[in-house]
């Protein structure tokens, strides 16, 4: 999978001979090993869901928030070490709180990505302290910029996106995002499409429970950054079930055949083959596997 | 008679200088002053008269109290003269710096509160009264007063100075919502003109600038220029 950088691992302020960092490198692979989360900006506005998996049933409900506010008009969505996540919220909640103190108006988010970016850059520097195990997701609605999407990762870049997703299925995630077109999509249009994605990448078999966390902020929240009321978030989750129809064949196919299937990868080349030779009930499944 | 009076007491204090140097040497060098700033529909134009005095001596009959702080904004100075220019080239320094970390023109609402927060935070120690006037892409002309305290207000017209109680009246009475450019520029050759006449601590030649996207637009009005408001 990766080349273990023997000895030139053990501390940020290393490099490999081959150029790497590789202490930058594993905390970026603590973020892969954290649920998905996903942010997407539309015309009016940014949605953030995030997978946030259930440990234990003896969890509150709504307890171990992933998505902060780090200003009124300001969301951030994580993944990776979560305390990690929760301190450098505070250092992004200071800096919109400095800039507005000192220039009298809202924080750019280019400037705050900027600023918390080079912050967690200094981390990735030094042999005294070890980078953050985080990625996030920074998204605002500002009356003169309109929406805007930032990601930051934990080598400290940060890009502005129109989607991106990190955690452990992003690439699957990102597979989904690109079939959207976003430019073009209200939040509430855009609350039902995120819901979907973080119910498509979720991984039953692994995984058990998980909670969806949602928020937006936009034209329709009138510039604040909140979490979707309740029943916009349940009328989602409504239509992510729905259309999921991994979730429906493993709920239903008792077949054989059909549970072999299901547990192989998605593309696998004996998919179309198997379906072939299925018995009857086989068959009505193969079809609808074939479906996606 | 004072002149006897005032010895008296002085040779009380064998080291004090006041009989060497003269009184004028003594005062503070004031932008005694009217300055001006009015918003209207694509910009700002700004005012002001030209004289510094120390006390009674007239240091600087064609001062520019229009200072640039950036390439679309401007403040003008009332006050110390000493007070405004270090406030001036502080907030200059900041919003340069500012403006190239977001890599876009600062606005004007930035600068104005880079003013207030030095003026507020050494309140008892400087003398200054500023309006800041600009034009930005977000919210087009404005004008900020940040009178001495360090208070913070837009509004669509400001005066300030030593010379501005006596126009308040024209000000309020001549103003309109509206107005154009040129109108502006009328409205104050006008004001500062009779600012001018009635203020010991104010005249010269009036300056006047007009900001907009386009750029500046600076205009000086000679003294024998001004308006006349009586026969004499």
């Amino acid at each position: 999978m990766s080349s273990i950088g023997t000895g030139y691992d053990l501390s940020a302020s290393t490099f490999s001979p081959d150029g790497r960092v590789f202490q930058v490198e594993y905390a970026m692979k603590a973020v892969e090993n954290s649920s998905t989360a996903i942010g997407i900006r539309c015309k009016d506005g940014v949605v953030f869901g995030v997978e946030k998996l259930i440990l234990s049933k003896l969890y509150e409900q709504g307890s171990n928030k992933r998505i902060f506010n780090v200003d009124r008009h300001v969301g951030m969505a994580v993944a990776g070490l979560l305390a990690d996540a929760r301190s450098l919220s505070e250092v992004a909640r200071e800096e919109a709180s400095n800039f507005r103190s000192n220039y009298g108006h809202n924080i750019p988010l280019k400037y705050l990505s900027e600023r918390v970016a080079m912050y967690v850059h200094a981390y990735t520097l030094y042999s005294a302290v070890r980078p953050f195990g985080c990625s996030f997701i920074l998204g605002s609605y500002d009356q003169d910029d309109g929406p805007q999407l930032y990601m930051v990762d934990p080598s400290g870049i940060s890009f502005g996106y129109w989607g991106c997703a990190i955690g452990k299925a992003k690439q699957a995630a990102k597979t989904e995002i690109e079939k959207l077109q976003m430019k073009d999509m209200t939040c509430r249009e855009l609350v039902k499409e995120v819901a979907k994605i973080i119910y498509i990448v979720h991984d039953e078999v692994k995984d058990k429970a998980f909670e969806l966390e949602l928020s937006w902020v936009g034209e329709v929240t009138n510039g604040k950054h909140e979490l979707v009321p309740k029943d916009i978030r349940v009328e989602a989750e409504k239509y992510a079930k729905s259309l999921n129809l991994k979730g429906i064949i493993r709920k239903y196919c008792t077949n054989q055949v059909c549970k072999a299937l299901r547990d192989l990868p998605r593309k696998n080349h004996f998919l179309k083959a198997l379906c072939v030779y299925g018995s009857n009930s086989g068959f009505l499944c193969a079809t609808r596997l074939l479906a996606f | 008679m004072a002149a006897v009076y005032m010895s008296a007491n002085r040779s009380e204090n064998a080291f004090s200088t006041v009989d060497l140097v003269p009184e004028w040497a003594q005062e503070e060098v004031s932008t005694g002053t009217t300055i001006m700033a009015v918003e209207f529909d694509g910009g700002v134009v700004i005012g002001a008269d030209s004289r510094t005095t120390t006390g009674a001596y007239i240091a600087n009959r064609v001062t520019d109290k229009l200072t640039p702080i950036h390439d679309r904004i401007f403040c003008c100075r009332s006050g110390s003269a000493a007070d405004t220019q270090a406030v001036a080239d502080i907030v200059t320094y900041q919003l340069g710096f500012h403006s190239i970390e977001l890599d876009e023109p600062p606005l004007v609402q930035t600068a104005a509160n880079l003013f207030k927060q030095t003026c507020y935070r050494y309140r008892e120690e400087l003398m200054a009264g500023i309006i800041v006037a600009g034009w930005d892409k977000r919210r087009g002309g404005q004008v900020y007063t940040v009178p001495m305290g360090g208070m913070i207000v837009r509004q669509p017209v400001s005066v300030g100075g030593s010379g501005s109680s006596y126009i308040y009246g024209f000000m309020d009475s001549n103003y309109k919502p509206g107005m154009t450019k040129e109108e502006c520029l009328h409205f104050c050759t006008q004001a500062l003109a009779l600012a001018m006449e009635r203020d010991g601590s104010s005249g010269g030649v009036a300056r006047l600038a007009a900001i907009t996207e386009e750029g500046l637009e600076r205009r000086v009005v000679l003294g024998n220029q001004l308006p006349k408001f009586s026969n004499a």
